[in-house]
């Protein structure tokens, strides 16, 4: 166990002014397990790992400096958590062991809540994503492909048409929902609870 | 028969049923029992986590808690997804690390009237369990026809050896399992220097230009070292290697043609089963001619299908993005 540091009470120093201190404190409290957040040394071999770090604003190095500076409006603009894609390179990598992906997905749900993301191409896959797996308690897949790709990308629409003529005809995807889950009912209580707690 | 729970994930039900009827047809020699979860719901991929935490592990564990219920005489659930694999273990993980977060998971669960103790089930990935519990040696018994001849990369990919709460591979960065494997079976494996690089993710539909960088690089890797074609062992691999390779090479005018298939479809050619049972011809990069080169006869592809040709009209400037096409190098136009 590492013992967590209180940075709500950490003295201001330097020219930075904190806006926030209990932003790297909230980060570490909502990620589940032991983030080691705050042991970052700032070494960048996150950055330098990452395969998608040419599509952030900012490299997951500089959001975790910006997290302690306290940077909260700066952070949740930023695309960083939603331009990764969980390859857990950054994870098994870092030589403070933080778990980088987990405070990821951790900034992505404050991102949403804070409503100051900018593109919404990303959040709307996860959500559309997750309206259908709760709607029929499984994914699917082409029905996802093509309410997104309606949305954000329709004049890449017909580049695709040869794929997904693919995918019904080679691959025998379904162009029809999937069967809803016997336990739907008890999956979306699960859920609305699961949303309540989230809530508290 | 060693006997397993077996959760199979959405998408070896839609886009990879070629991964779950090669599965399914190896489990018989490779003496494997597996005892599909009873309505099991989706596992959220990376969707849910970076929604709402609490929902998405709450959807997680519903799996758990199922599985936990239903299991007879084993406490082993396996998945062949990477990330179903990955998201199962992560959450067992996370609600026996942190006990209060194991806690706020079980009161969602108590609404469904279900209860998961984190720790019960050791979740595990297919490649993990051939691996390590049947072992090369009862697999070279049953290789009836060696690929001998066939050149391929083995590609791991990135959630099965990354993070890998119970180290059930050998390394997070290059794991030698799949490898083995595969020799054992008689290909010719090249030394795949991305073998767990990642394949995209999702980024094929937030993100395309990234994401076809990052197939760009897998794909041109393994057509460096003459691979006849990539092995996967995760659904979301292989539609991004293998359905995004078209538009990649329309991307980067490039014309890269390498099949990916999964390592079953290839243990089932090594036992002598069908190529038909194995769902091959399913790929949409062929992979007739590579299979056809050691012998083995696959469903040929479709002829393809001649891009339509748009009638001469204003002079606009030359498409740029044609599927399938080699690049024009724009000397053609410079020599005129």
């Amino acid at each position: 166990m590492t013992e967590q540091v209180n940075v709500s009470e950490a003295p201001s120093a330097g020219p930075v002014k904190h806006e926030d201190l209990s932003l790297m404190q909230e980060v570490i409290l909502r990620t589940p397990g032991e983030s080691h957040l705050e042991m970052c040394i700032q070494c960048g071999t996150c950055g330098g790992s990452c395969p998608s770090a040419s599509a952030m604003d900012h490299t997951p190095r500089a959001i975790f400096a910006m997290l302690r500076a306290g940077m909260r409006e700066d952070v949740m603009k930023s695309n960083t958590p939603w331009m990764c894609v969980a390859c857990y390179y950054c994870t098994v990598r870092c030589p403070q062991d933080i778990h980088i992906t987990d405070v990821m997905y951790t900034l992505k749900n404050m991102s949403l809540e804070s409503k100051l993301i900018k593109n919404s191409t990303a959040p709307d896959f996860s959500k559309t994503f997750i309206g259908l797996v709760e709607t029929y308690g499984r994914s699917f897949e082409i029905g996802l492909a093509g309410v997104h790709n309606l949305k954000h990308f329709a004049t890449r629409l017909p580049g695709m048409t040869p794929m997904a003529v693919g995918m019904v005809t080679k691959k025998g995807m379904s162009p029809l929902p999937p069967k809803r889950i016997k336990g739907m009912d008890q999956l979306k209580k699960i859920l609305k609870r699961a949303k309540e707690l989230e809530a508290e | 028969m060693s006997e397993y729970l077996f959760y199979p994930g959405c998408s070896m039900e839609s886009s990879a049923k070629a991964y779950l009827a090669s599965l399914e047809s190896v489990c018989k020699p490779l003496g494997l029992d597996l005892k599909e979860i009873e309505d099991w719901n989706c596992c959220g991929a990376t969707e849910y986590l970076s929604l709402d935490l609490t929902p998405a592990y709450s959807l997680i564990a519903r799996n758990l808690a199922l599985a936990e219920e239903q299991a007879n005489g084993t406490n082993t659930l396996m998945a062949a997804c990477s990330a179903c694999y990955l998201n199962l273990s992560k959450a067992d993980h996370y609600m026996a690390e942190d006990k209060k977060f194991g806690k706020k998971i079980n009161e969602a669960l108590a609404a469904g009237g279900l209860h998961y103790d984190p720790g019960q089930l050791v979740v595990r990935h297919l490649l993990d369990v051939i691996m390590n519990d049947i072992g090369l040696d009862k697999i070279k018994e049953k290789v009836v026809k060696p690929l001998t001849g066939l050149r391929v990369a083995s590609y791991i990919g990135c959630m099965v050896p990354r993070p890998d709460y119970n180290n059930h591979l050998s390394d997070t960065e290059y794991p030698y399992e799949l490898d083995e494997l595969l020799k054992a079976l008689g290909a010719e494996v090249i030394d795949f220097p991305l073998k767990t690089a990642c394949c995209g993710g999702h980024m094929t539909q937030i993100g395309p230009e990234t994401a076809f960088e990052l197939i760009r690089r897998l794909i041109s890797s393994a057509d460096e070292y003459k691979a006849d074609l990539l092995v996967a062992l995760c659904p979301m691999c292989q539609m991004n290697l293998d359905a995004f390779q078209g538009q990649m090479n329309a991307f980067f005018h490039t014309n890269y043609h390498m099949p990916i298939l999964f390592f079953t479809q290839l243990m089932g050619i090594a036992f002598g089963e069908k190529p038909e049972k194995l769902g091959f011809g399913s790929e949409l990069v062929s992979a007739h001619e590579a299979m056809k080169r050691i012998g083995i006869q696959t469903p040929e592809p479709a002829p393809a299908t001649p891009a339509p040709r748009k009638p001469a009209g204003l002079p606009m400037p030359p498409p740029r993005i044609r599927a399938g096409q080699p690049a024009t190098t724009g000397k053609e136009e410079a020599a005129e």
